[in-house]
C-alpha cells in the first residue's frame, strides 16, 4: 500500500469520527425517543404498547489477491412498535425517527389494531414479571474504527492463507468491527438499553483447478477485539481446511455412524430448540409436541442456557418482553424438562413464560468429555461431517435429509475427503442415538456444542 | 417517472435533481473511475391469519441513499438513512477514500435511460381496503378447511411492497423505477391417525393487491397447500442412492437456479471461482438444454424494468443447446471482463452493494410430452415440488430438497415419498439431462434468492426434465 493511500484512509477515519460523534449523541436520545412514542400511543388511545429501537454502526474491509477489494461503512437505526387496542394488535417498523414519522407510526399501528381480530392471548408480558434491576452483561468494548489497521490485517490474513502453492485462488479475507445499542420499553414502565460490540475476521480460500476446485473457510467472532484470533491463525486454518478437501470421493450408499464436527453440530441443537419453541408447539408444527417429561436423549445429555455470562455472545439480563432472564435447563438427564416460551405462546399453551422471547441465550449441551481425537477414535469407521447444505429438515415430522461433505474415517484416522452425498434420518431417532459429545466446543456462536457422534444414519452416494 | 420518484425521495431532504451531478463529482475523486448514488424508498404491509383470525398486521418503511466509488477492482461504499446534502457528502467522502492516487475519472452529463416499464406504477398496498385484505385471508382459511376434515391448522399471509428507486452514475446514467410486489402464502397442517404433515403454497408478482385478488391466487394457494399436505400424509420413506429423476415443470426450475445460474454470475467468473469459469463456448450441458435469464417478463416477481444500476433488463441466453454462451453481468464485472452489461446488477437495498444476480431463470421447452419422460423410467423418482436449494459455486455441488415426490415404478408414478434432498454436481447433472418436456412453466412467484447475505426476489421455470442419474438422499432402500 502506498503512502498516498494511507493518507486517504486517514481521511476516511476522520469522516468516521464525525459520524461516530453523531451516533453517540443519537444513542443518548433513544430513551427519550422511546418515552415520546409510548406517551403518544397512550394519548391516542392505545391500551398498551411496546417498542424496540436499535442503532448500529460498523466497518468492514475485505482484501482479495493481495489488494483491498471493498471498504464498507454502515450505520443503521430502526424502531419497531407494537400497539394493542384491547386484545387487538398492530405493528409498524420505521427507520426515519423524526417527530412527524414517529407520530405517523403510532397512527398507523392504531389503524391496524382496528382491523385485526380480538385475540384473547395477545398483549404485553405480565407487569409483575418485568425485570427490575440487572447487572451489566459487559458486552461493550469499543475501539476506534481504523481502516488502515483492518486493511493491513486483511492483507496479512489472506497472504498467510495463500502461502501454499496449492491454494490457487481466493475469495478474500476480511475484518469487521461493529457496535450496536438496543433499547426495549413498554407501557408497564419498563425500559432497558444495552450496548455491545462485535469483532469478526474470516478468510475464504480455493484450492485446485478447473473441475477439481474446492473452497473452504475459517472465521472468528468476539465481543472484544483483543480476543479475536490473529490474522495468521485465521489464514492458516482456512488454508488447512481447504487443502484437506482436495481430491474428494463419493462413498457408496450405506448406513454408517456419523460424527458432526462442532461447527455443524450446533445445527442439531438449533433444530431441538426450534421444535420446543412455543410458536411451533401451539401451531402443531413440531415433532416434539406433547413430549414434556419424556426421555428424548441418552441420560448423559443436558441442554441449558446461561443468559448472564459476562461478555457472552448472546447475554442479556432481560428478554424481548422485559422479563428477567434466568438459567433455564431444557433437557436434564436426557429428559425434556421444559419448553422454550415467550408470554404469547405460554398463554396459548396454558403454561408460564420461560423468559425466552427472542430465543435461548448462550445455549450449551453437556459434553461427555472426549477430545476431538478421542471422539474420532470413538467414531472408529464412519463419516465425519464438516459441511451441511440445503434446507432438508422437516420440523413437523423430524425428517432430516441434507447434503453433506466431510471425511471418511477408518479406525479413528481420516482417510480421504468425501463429497456429493446426503445424510438422512429422523431427528427424534438421531437425538436418542447420540453416542458422545466432544469437549471441542465451538464457542463462536450462540448455540455451542462440541462434536456430536450419532450411532447410525443413512448415507446416499455413489 | 423520474419527476415523481425524485419528489418522493429527494424533496423531503431539500435535495434537487440538479444537485446530483455535483454529488457524483464529490464521489469521484482521484483514482476513482466509476461512482453511483442509489436512492431508495421501500414501504411494505403484511397481514397474517392464524387459527381462523387475522392476528397481526403491520407496516414497515425504509429509505436512504447508498454511495459507491469504484477503482478497478476496488470498491468503497457508504450509505445513509438520511437523504440530505450533508449526509450524501459525508457518505461520498467515505466511499471515495478507498484510493487517492491516479487520474480523476470524469462525470458524464446525466441523461435519462430509455426503457419500457414492465409493471404498473401505482402503490399496490392501496389497491384494496383493509376489509378486502382481511376477506382474502379469511376466504383462504375457509377454503383450506373445507377441502378436507384432516386439515387442522391454516396459516395465511398477505404482503405488498412498494419500492421506488432513483440511480445516477458517473457514466451519465439517470434512471428511476417504481416497483410493486405482492404475495400470498398459505401453509396448512393435516393430521391423520396421529401423523402430521405440512403443505404450503404461495403466489404473487409485480402487480397490485387488487390483481392478486382478481386472479384468486389465495384460493388456489389454499387448495394447493391442502393437496400437498394430504399427499404427504401417505408418503413412505424416500429411497437412497443414484437413480433417474424426472422433475416436474415450473418451480423445480430451482435446479437451474442452483446447478447453473449462480455459477454463471459475472463476479464469480471474473474471479475464476466458479465451476463454469473459463468455459465460455464449451459444451457444459446436454445439447437439449437452452437456458435463459429473462428480466423482461411483464408482471413477474423476478422481473425489473431497469436493474439497480439503471441498466434496462434483457433476455440473456446463458446456455444454448448445451453450449455456454453468456454470463450475467453488472457494470463493474462487465467492465473488468470487457463484456456487455446484461441488466443483472441488483442489490437488496440502498444499504447493500450491487452485484450480478438472476432475474427469471428458465429452460426453453423441448419436444417430449411429459408422460414420455415418466414412462421411460423403470425405477426412479418423480419430484414436483421443492423447498429450496443451495450451491457451492466453486465445486459445482448443489442440493435441493423435495417437498412433494413420488416413486416411478415400471414407467408409472406410484407411491408418494417423504421429502428427500437431491444432490449433484452442476455441470455433470446438466450433461445428464436426457429428455426435455414440451410443458414449460414458470413458478407462481414465490422465489427469494440469497447471495452474500443479500436477498432479492427471483423467478425460475422449466419444462419437465429427465436426469439420467442423480443422488437421492432418503432413508429407505
Amino acid at each position: 500500500m502506498s503512502q498516498d493511500q494511507n493518507q486517504s484512509q486517514k481521511r476516511f477515519s476522520a469522516a468516521n469520527t464525525e459520524l461516530s460523534e453523531q451516533m453517540e449523541s443519537w444513542q443518548q436520545q433513544l430513551p427519550s425517543c422511546a418515552d415520546k412514542v409510548l406517551q403518544l400511543a397512550k394519548q391516542k388511545g392505545a391500551t398498551s404498547a411496546e417498542l424496540s429501537i436499535g442503532a448500529s454502526r460498523g466497518l468492514s474491509v475485505n482484501a482479495r489477491m493481495s489488494e483491498v477489494e471493498t471498504v464498507e461503512f454502515n450505520q443503521d437505526q430502526s424502531l419497531s412498535l407494537t400497539l394493542y387496542q384491547g386484545q387487538r394488535k398492530g405493528h409498524v417498523s420505521i427507520t426515519d425517527l423524526t417527530d412527524p414519522a414517529l407520530e405517523q407510526a403510532v397512527d398507523m399501528a392504531l389503524a391496524f389494531a382496528e382491523h385485526t381480530a380480538e385475540d384473547p392471548f395477545a398483549g404485553l408480558a405480565s407487569a409483575e414479571l418485568m425485570a427490575e434491576s440487572w447487572q451489566d452483561p459487559e458486552l461493550y468494548y469499543p475501539k476506534p474504527f481504523d481502516v488502515d489497521q483492518l486493511v493491513d490485517l486483511s492483507l496479512v490474513c489472506e497472504s498467510v492463507g495463500r502461502k501454499d502453492s496449492r491454494i490457487t485462488n481466493s475469495d478474500g479475507a476480511g475484518f469487521h468491527i461493529g457496535e450496536r445499542t438496543s433499547l426495549y420499553a413498554n407501557s408497564h414502565g419498563f425500559q432497558g438499553q444495552l450496548w455491545g460490540t462485535n469483532y469478526s475476521a474470516s478468510c475464504v480460500l480455493i484450492a485446485g483447478e478447473g473441475d477439481q476446485m474446492q473452497r473452504d473457510y475459517w472465521y472468528d467472532s468476539q465481543r472484544q477485539w483483543d480476543l479475536l484470533s490473529s490474522p495468521e491463525v485465521i489464514g492458516q486454518k482456512a488454508a488447512e481446511r481447504t487443502l484437506m478437501r482436495l481430491n474428494p470421493q463419493k462413498i457408496s450408499t450405506r448406513k454408517v455412524p456419523v460424527l458432526f464436527a462442532a461447527e455443524v453440530a450446533s445445527g442439531l441443537l438449533s433444530h431441538l430448540m426450534g421444535a420446543i419453541s412455543g410458536g411451533s408447539l401451539y401451531r402443531n408444527a413440531s415433532f416434539l409436541k406433547d413430549r414434556l417429561g419424556e426421555q428424548l436423549f441418552p441420560e448423559f445429555v443436558s441442554v441449558f442456557e446461561q443468559p448472564h455470562l459476562k461478555g457472552g455472545v448472546a447475554s442479556a439480563p432481560y428478554d424481548q418482553e422485559g422479563i428477567a432472564t434466568r438459567d433455564n435447563i431444557f433437557v436434564a438427564d436426557g429428559v425434556l424438562q421444559q419448553y422454550m416460551l415467550g408470554s404469547y405462546s405460554a398463554r396459548k399453551l396454558g403454561l408460564e413464560t420461560t423468559a425466552n422471547a427472542g430465543g435461548a441465550r448462550n445455549l450449551r449441551i453437556s459434553s461427555t468429555g472426549e477430545s476431538y481425537d478421542q471422539i474420532l477414535n470413538k467414531l472408529g469407521t464412519g463419516l465425519l461431517v464438516t459441511e451441511l447444505m440445503g434446507q432438508g429438515v422437516n420440523m413437523v415430522t423430524g425428517d432430516y435429509s441434507r447434503g453433506a461433505a466431510g471425511f471418511w474415517v477408518e479406525n479413528g484416522v481420516i482417510q480421504y475427503p468425501v463429497h456429493e452425498i446426503t445424510i438422512a434420518g429422523n431427528l427424534q431417532d438421531m437425538f436418542s442415538h447420540i453416542v458422545a459429545i466432544g469437549s471441542d466446543v465451538d464457542t463462536r456462536g450462540n448455540t455451542q456444542t462440541g462434536s456430536i457422534l450419532i450411532e447410525q444414519m443413512s448415507v446416499a452416494g455413489a | 417517472m423520474i419527476e415523481q420518484v425524485s419528489r418522493e425521495l429527494l424533496l423531503p431532504g431539500n435535495v434537487s435533481l440538479e444537485q446530483l451531478d455535483h454529488f457524483l463529482v464529490e464521489t469521484m475523486g482521484p483514482g476513482i473511475d466509476f461512482a453511483d448514488l442509489y436512492f431508495q424508498q421501500s414501504m411494505s404491509e403484511s397481514w397474517v391469519l392464524e387459527e381462523g383470525i387475522v392476528k397481526d398486521a403491520g407496516y414497515s418503511a425504509d429509505r436512504g441513499v447508498g454511495v459507491r466509488s469504484v477503482s478497478g477492482e476496488k470498491t468503497g461504499f457508504s450509505y445513509s438513512g438520511d437523504i440530505s446534502a450533508l449526509a450524501i457528502s459525508q457518505a461520498a467522502q467515505a466511499a471515495r477514500s478507498i484510493v487517492r492516487q491516479g487520474q480523476s475519472g470524469s462525470v458524464e452529463a446525466l441523461s435519462k435511460v430509455d426503457f419500457k416499464p414492465l409493471y404498473a406504477a401505482d402503490n399496490p398496498i392501496l389497491a384494496l381496503s383493509s376489509e378486502e385484505k382481511l376477506a382474502i385471508l379469511q376466504q383462504a382459511d375457509s377454503i383450506a378447511r373445507d377441502q378436507d376434515s384432516r386439515v387442522k391448522e391454516v396459516t395465511a399471509s398477505l404482503s405488498a411492497n412498494f419500492e421506488q428507486i432513483l440511480v445516477v452514475a458517473s457514466d451519465g446514467t439517470l434512471a428511476a423505477d417504481i416497483r410493486p410486489l405482492v404475495r400470498v402464502n398459505v401453509s396448512v397442517i393435516a393430521e391423520q391417525n396421529g401423523r402430521r404433515e405440512r403443505g404450503s403454497a404461495g403466489a404473487g408478482g409485480r402487480y397490485n393487491l387488487k390483481t392478486l385478488m382478481d386472479k384468486t391466487l389465495a384460493e388456489s394457494a389454499a387448495k394447493e397447500a391442502v393437496r400437498q399436505a394430504l399427499v404427504n400424509l401417505e408418503a413412505v420413506d424416500a429411497p437412497a442412492g443414484n437413480m433417474p429423476v424426472v422433475l416436474g415443470p415450473g418451480w423445480p426450475g430451482v435446479l437451474l437456479h442452483e446447478a447453473v445460474g449462480h455459477g454463471l454470475e459475472g463476479d464469480f467468473n471474473r474471479k475464476g471461482s466458479s465451476a463454469f469459469s473459463g468455459r465460455m463456448g464449451e459444451q457444459v450441458a446436454s445439447s437439449l438444454c437452452t437456458i435463459v435469464d429473462d428480466g423482461t417478463l411483464a408482471d413477474r416477481r423476478g422481473s425489473l424494468s431497469v436493474d439497480d444500476e439503471g441498466t434496462p433488463t434483457q433476455n440473456t441466453t446463458l446456455i444454448e443447446n448445451g453450449r455456454l454462451v453468456g454470463y450475467m453481468q453488472d457494470k463493474m464485472n462487465a467492465r473488468l471482463m470487457k463484456q456487455s452489461v446484461t441488466g443483472n446488477g441488483r442489490r437488496e437495498s440502498f444499504a447493500h452493494l450491487p452485484m450480478p444476480r438472476m432475474t427469471n431463470t428458465y429452460m426453453l421447452p423441448g419436444e417430449h410430452a411429459p408422460e414420455e419422460l415418466i414412462s421411460s423410467v423403470k425405477n426412479g423418482i418423480y419430484a414436483v415440488n421443492f423447498g429450496g436449494g443451495q450451491v457451492d459455486i466453486t465445486s459445482g455441488k448443489f442440493v435441493f430438497s423435495a417437498s412433494e415426490a413420488y416413486l416411478i415404478e415400471n414407467g408409472k408414478v406410484t407411491t408418494p415419498i417423504k421429502g428427500a434432498t437431491l444432490i449433484g454436481n452442476g455441470p455433470e447433472t446438466m450433461r445428464n439431462v436426457s429428455m426435455v418436456g414440451n410443458d414449460l412453466r414458470l413458478d407462481d412467484g414465490v422465489g427469494v434468492c440469497g447471495k452474500d447475505g443479500q436477498s432479492v426476489p427471483v423467478g425460475v421455470g422449466q419444462p419437465s426434465l429427465k436426469i439420467d442419474e442423480l443422488t437421492v438422499g432418503g432413508t429407505g432402500q
